[in-house]
């Protein structure tokens, strides 16, 4: 059998989504270098997202964001055992196929990185290597899952430490998924066609109560307090990005030469995975709350004008 | 015929895919219990270590004890582990070295297989009855040695993956993500016998 038909078979999109369960309960970390990704891994990181950028310092320098370079992202592949995530531009398959081609375990299709494509996505069963993809509601995120998505995560709002729309997109998601499990067998038709998503992925829905890929949790998520809230309302895992390694908006913490910056960054990523595997339980949580030093000040999502927002690309 | 409470089983769930775990034994009709801590540990009898990240489970072990808690539990009741849950129980771990259990009389290496796209869905050898199963092995580790009380129950290329010792049962693959319910049931028959 080609390997083009393998993966078009359940028994690829079985080990892509394999993956996504191991990561189950657990917190993906941005790192832009290999310290940040030794620390990521040593705090109990289930994955690491290699990143050139953080989305908060994308959103404050602007330009161009791209797919990162492979010799950064071979070298944080070298140095840690977890598996090693990264961004593809929307709709970018060659970046894609550079990903799978240098072994990522799981390529983020993201709305962080500048857009590629202004109508179409990548087609993602044409592809070995497994896909995560950023979702507002439920017709999003079955799209994504009819191209071929293995992992759905809510967009939040990337780069601001302000959660409100990680909370929104997630609320949306099991408020849609909820609304199917009631609806007739007649009116799922015209759901699907208000969702903008194939009929017979809404029929699967409606039967299930719940998407057929993990559904994790982006954008905006700082604390460790955040990570129990959405966890709380049905993330199966959260991504971290800036809340980790930055200290202002735009600035990383210097853990490679300040050895209190290092330990303050180790603080907050061992507090985040703590919070994340005892969510359900406040006195975990308040226990890991208190051991952080210092959180990235943030940007208040609202303050954000439309055209601004990450969240609104893809389609 | 005895008045004792049934035999709970216990998950722990604090990261990987323990809830496929409990929908595998849901599936047989037994109900099982998540365990996150010390006080849920001591509340079952058997327990079932998943598949995860097994760097990212020590580290959570370390907390409030839980580590001594598990490492004795392991060392006395029945136990069925898969993946990461085989890495955590081996007396060596290789690729890199990680510290561990020291339960199960195996050398294992860590991701032996290589990375994702090396990741396979294949029918592996056993001495189970009902012929070869279906194995699904996920950035699997590999057993390069077997103690001399450890049976191997499967094999993938002359290696084993399948192995039980005492109490213990391991797997490198993930038997939780496959419609193949062996393991889980010899599994159940292992806790009626203790």
């Amino acid at each position: 059998m080609s390997e083009m038909n393998e993966n078009h078979t359940s028994t690829g999109l079985r080990l892509k989504i394999g993956l996504a369960e191991m990561l189950k309960g657990g917190v993906i970390m941005d790192v832009m270098n290999v310290e940040q990704a030794r620390i990521a891994e040593e705090a109990g990181a289930v994955a690491v997202m290699a990143l050139e950028r953080v989305p908060a310092m994308i959103r404050a320098e602007g330009g161009v964001a791209r797919m990162a370079s492979p010799k950064l992202i071979k070298e944080i592949m070298a140095a840690v055992t977890i598996p090693v995530m990264a961004k593809a531009r929307i709709g970018h398959f060659a970046e894609a196929q550079v990903l799978q081609q240098l072994g990522v375990d799981f390529i983020d299709e993201s709305e962080v990185l500048t857009p590629a494509d202004e109508a179409h996505h990548i087609d993602k069963h044409a592809f070995t290597t497994p896909f995560v993809c950023g979702a507002r509601n439920l017709g999003e995120a079955l799209r994504r899952i009819a191209e071929g998505a293995a992992m759905i995560r809510t967009k939040g709002e990337a780069g601001t430490g302000d959660v409100v729309h990680a909370v929104q997109h997630m609320r949306q998601i099991t408020k849609e998924l909820r609304q199917l499990t009631v609806a007739r067998e007649e009116e799922l038709y015209h759901l699907a066609k208000e969702h903008g998503a194939p009929y017979e992925l809404v029929r699967m829905v409606a039967r299930t109560c719940k998407l057929p890929v993990p559904n994790f949790s982006a954008g905006g998520i700082a604390t460790p307090a955040d990570a129990a809230l959405m966890m709380q309302l049905g993330a199966e895992t959260v991504f971290v990005g800036s809340g980790i390694f930055m200290k202002e908006r735009a600035t990383p913490l210097d853990v490679e030469n300040d050895a209190k910056e290092r330990e303050e960054a180790v603080s907050r990523a061992r507090a985040i995975v703590t919070a994340t595997t005892h969510f359900n339980d406040a006195k975990v949580v308040a226990e890991a709350s208190e051991q952080v030093t210092g959180t990235m000040k943030g940007l208040a999502a609202a303050a954000i004008e439309e055209r601004d927002q990450l969240q609104t690309r893809g389609w | 015929m005895t008045t004792e409470r049934p035999s709970r089983i216990g998950v722990l769930a604090i990261q990987g895919d323990y809830a496929a775990h409990a929908a595998a034994f849901a599936r047989l009709g037994v109900a099982t219990e998540p365990v996150k801590t010390v006080s849920e540990l001591a509340q079952v009898d058997s327990l079932v270590l998943p598949g995860g990240e097994s760097t990212a489970m020590l580290r959570l072990l370390r907390r409030d004890g839980l580590d001594a808690a598990l490492r004795e539990f392991v060392h006395a009741r029945p136990v069925l582990a898969t993946c990461a849950g085989c890495i955590l129980l081996a007396r060596e771990v290789c690729h890199p070295h990680q510290e561990s259990f020291a339960a199960l009389d195996i050398s294992i290496e860590r991701n032996a297989y290589g990375r994702q796209n090396e990741s396979a869905i294949v029918p592996v050898e056993t001495t189970l009855p009902g012929g070869p199963m279906e194995a699904v092995f996920i950035r699997a580790p590999r057993i390069l040695k077997t103690g001399p009380s450890v049976k191997t129950l499967a094999t993938r290329d002359g290696f084993p993956v399948l192995v039980r010792e005492g109490k213990i049962l391991a797997a490198t693959f993930h038997p939780e993500l496959s419609d193949d319910q062996r393991v889980h049931e010899l599994f159940l028959e292992m806790i009626r016998e203790s």
